[in-house]
């Protein structure tokens, strides 16, 4: 029997008004101490009093959203070069979106043009390629503004991020598992990057749901269908930790994606294949240890047909009668 | 064959006071029956006109008196979404007076009063317009401010729920504020927008002219208060980003002319612009338009702009009711707009020349050009 390279990694959908993530810690039989990240939650990070509760006060927050705002007091040249990598990358974000939008748009009147069948096929996977290539340079993009900026402020051995980073592992230390909450994404993946947290939680068993789930795979994938300024587009924010290689998490279905649209749900799947998608509805949660998936519950993969089912359902073929 | 319309149901039987009443009890007016919309006067009256603000009909309509009654009506076709004011003119004895419609309770308040509401088929009032009990609202304050271009100038500020000075905001600056407050609700919108995280948290300056007809029609001394003034010193006074793409500045009627006529004189700065039914007067030949010597200096700034049209911000979201007389001139200004590369989002919606017109296209406007955290934040 070979070893597991790493604990199990579980993602949950949102825990809000009926947490699941007590179901989860109990099948898997963690039963000591836990350190919960909320730093997705921002300034509210330290109201964990409903959480730790849930998971039976046995829990410690690692508070990077304040060791953060510390570090920054502490570093402020850090600090300045962070805001202004911060403001760097919006701006890229911001110019990606004005690309993208145009992309899609394309993609969208020559998916409802007339032509010969081969013609459109070509020209829609055309279209196709060019929103992935895009999404793909601007993650590169990203990672390289990233890098650039870790190297050049060394944060690796840098003294004020080092002392905050081995006071996180000696708590981490302690605790059999970690929880990553939900809440800004960006604020959330800054935090566990900036700390080094991909390297702390290597032994660790991790629950992430909502936001946190997003964070820890390899893409963060922004999404809604229907936000209030008109028709929603999808986009790339960053690379996450990578915990989870392969999975585009897509937290909040019910209010965020038209399932029901299969042209819209064929065209999401497609854009990051072969990636698996997989949308996380509340409760809903899903183990993943090694590569595999495990004891699904109420998740949905969407499938190239343009449907969602829930995951390990294989697509049947639908004849007409 | 469609089903007749309760009118016409009274109107067809013999009528007595007995069935009058009946008719008009438990029922809401006027009453709207897919797009047939009757308006309903009962009283004593020499006779009866609808008055309304929707361009394209004739502004004064007879209403008709059932025979032998006190009851009048008047059957108009109007589309669905549609959002109508109007007032009832009675003459009687000689003598005339504008009326709300007492069996409507449904009402609009602008600086000259209030009018009767009707909604057609379809509209609703949206739900971020009204309170909602689990909104954190915002503070807002009255502010004065020592202008050096015009003297003491007056307005109120609005500061997001949970304001913190260790982060940065947006601003956005609001022409005729008090009136976007009192008749537009516009802190209740802030509220609500914000909480749904559809815009982000924002600093929101409601500025007042006393004389807005002269202020807002491209005066080169208001659009320096706005920006050589009064965005310094609150940029001293609370943590602004310091980027166009976060100031945004915004006015409906004149209140958009003197938007974009800021933005025009300062090109770069305001990277958003928000313009409801601007008062955009233009003409193609000569110099005076037909709507009075009062537009002769909005008309002198907007053909300038026709003849030259320049970028001035990043993005450009005009709105206009298609029962204003000036979709006209909004129509025309929007490929002109779009021509310069600015991103131009243009929304016309079956409305007039109102305050609830404008409430109603804060949503898509503001989210559209400042989106909120919705996209971040997956709880």
């Amino acid at each position: 029997m070979t070893k597991s390279l790493r604990p199990a990694v579980v993602l949950l959908g949102a825990q809000r008004f009926d947490p699941s993530l007590g179901a989860a810690v109990s099948e898997l039989g963690v039963t000591g101490r836990i350190a919960i990240i909320t730093a997705g939650w921002q300034e509210r990070e330290a109201e964990d009093e409903e959480l730790s509760a849930h998971l039976g006060d046995r829990t410690v927050n690692l508070q990077l959203h304040a060791r953060g705002d510390a570090l920054f007091r502490e570093d402020p040249a850090l600090r300045d070069a962070h805001r202004e990598r911060q403001a760097s990358l919006r701006h890229r974000q911001d110019f990606y979106r004005i690309r993208l939008e145009h992309e899609l748009e394309a993609d969208r009147v020559i998916c409802t043009r007339t032509a010969p069948a081969e013609i459109l096929a070509e020209q829609v996977q055309a279209s196709l390629d060019g929103i992935r290539e895009l999404d793909q340079w601007h993650l590169r993009l990203c990672a390289r503004i990233r890098t650039e900026f870790e190297a050049r402020w060394d944060l690796a051995n840098r003294p004020s991020v080092v002392r905050h980073r081995q006071e996180i592992a000696e708590i981490l230390s302690g605790c059999d598992a970690v929880a990553i909450a939900g809440g800004h994404v960006a604020t959330l993946v800054n935090r566990l990057v900036l700390f080094g947290i991909a390297d702390l939680v290597q032994h660790h068993t991790v629950f992430a749901w909502s936001a946190g789930a997003m964070a820890i795979s390899d893409r963060i994938v922004l999404f809604h269908d229907s936000p209030p300024q008109g028709p929603g587009a999808s986009e790339i924010l960053d690379a996450g930790l990578g915990l989870i290689p392969g999975v585009v998490v897509l937290p909040e279905p019910e209010r965020r994606l038209h399932l029901d649209r299969k042209d819209r749900v064929q065209r999401l799947v497609r854009r990051f294949e072969p990636a698996t998608c997989l949308a996380l509805p509340a409760r809903s949660r899903i183990t993943w240890r090694d590569g595999v998936f495990s004891s699904a519950h109420d998740v949905l993969q969407l499938r190239p047909s343009g449907r969602a089912l829930a995951f390990g359902v294989r697509p049947r073929r639908v004849s007409a009668s | 064959m469609s089903a007749r319309l309760a009118i016409h149901k009274l109107i067809d039987g013999r009528i007595d006071a007995g069935r009058i009443q009946a008719f008009l009890h438990g029922r809401k007016f006027p009453i709207v029956e897919g797009t047939s919309v009757t308006f309903v006067w009962m009283g004593h009256a020499d006779s009866v006109q609808l008055r309304h603000w929707i361009f394209g009909l004739e502004s004064s309509n007879a209403l008709s008196r059932v025979p032998g009654t006190d009851l009048w009506y008047l059957t108009l076709e109007i589309p669905p979404n549609s959002r109508v004011e109007y007032k009832y003119e009675i003459h009687r004895g000689g003598h005339s007076g504008w009326i709300e419609d007492p069996l409507n309770p449904n009402r609009a308040r602008d600086p000259f009063g209030a009018n009767s509401v009707l909604q057609s088929e379809g509209y609703e009032d949206p739900t971020w317009t009204n309170h909602d009990p689990v909104t954190r609202p915002g503070a807002i304050e009255p502010f004065t401010f020592e202008s050096n271009a015009l003297g003491r100038r007056t307005g109120h500020l609005y500061l997001p729920a949970r304001f913190r000075r260790s982060r940065q905001y947006p601003l956005l600056v609001v022409h005729d504020g008090s009136d976007y407050l009192k008749y537009a609700g516009m802190q209740t919108v802030l509220d609500n927008l914000i909480h749904r995280l559809e815009i982000p948290d924002m600093i929101v300056a409601f500025t007042d002219s006393p004389d807005r007809l002269q202020e807002y029609a491209n005066d080169e001394r208001h659009a320096r208060y706005v920006t050589e003034e009064l965005v310094p010193d609150l940029a001293a006074r609370f943590p602004l980003y310091d980027q166009p793409q976060a100031r945004c500045i915004m006015g409906a009627s004149f209140g958009a002319v003197s938007a974009l006529s800021t933005a025009y004189r300062y090109p770069g700065f305001w990277g958003r612009l928000l313009v409801q039914s601007g008062s955009f007067a233009f003409t193609d030949i000569g110099k005076r338009n037909r709507r009075g010597p009062l537009f002769d200096r909005v008309v002198e700034f907007v053909n300038t702009y026709r003849a030259q049209p320049k970028a001035v911000s990043e993005r450009v979201f005009v709105s206009c009711g298609v029962y204003e007389s000036l979709i006209y001139e909004n129509r025309s200004m929007v490929p002109l707009l779009s021509a310069t590369g600015m991103d131009v989002r243009f929304v016309e919606a079956r409305d007039g020349h109102n305050w609830e017109n404008w409430r109603d296209r804060l949503r898509e406007g503001l989210s559209w050009l400042m989106p909120g955290p919705l996209m971040f934040i997956y709880e």
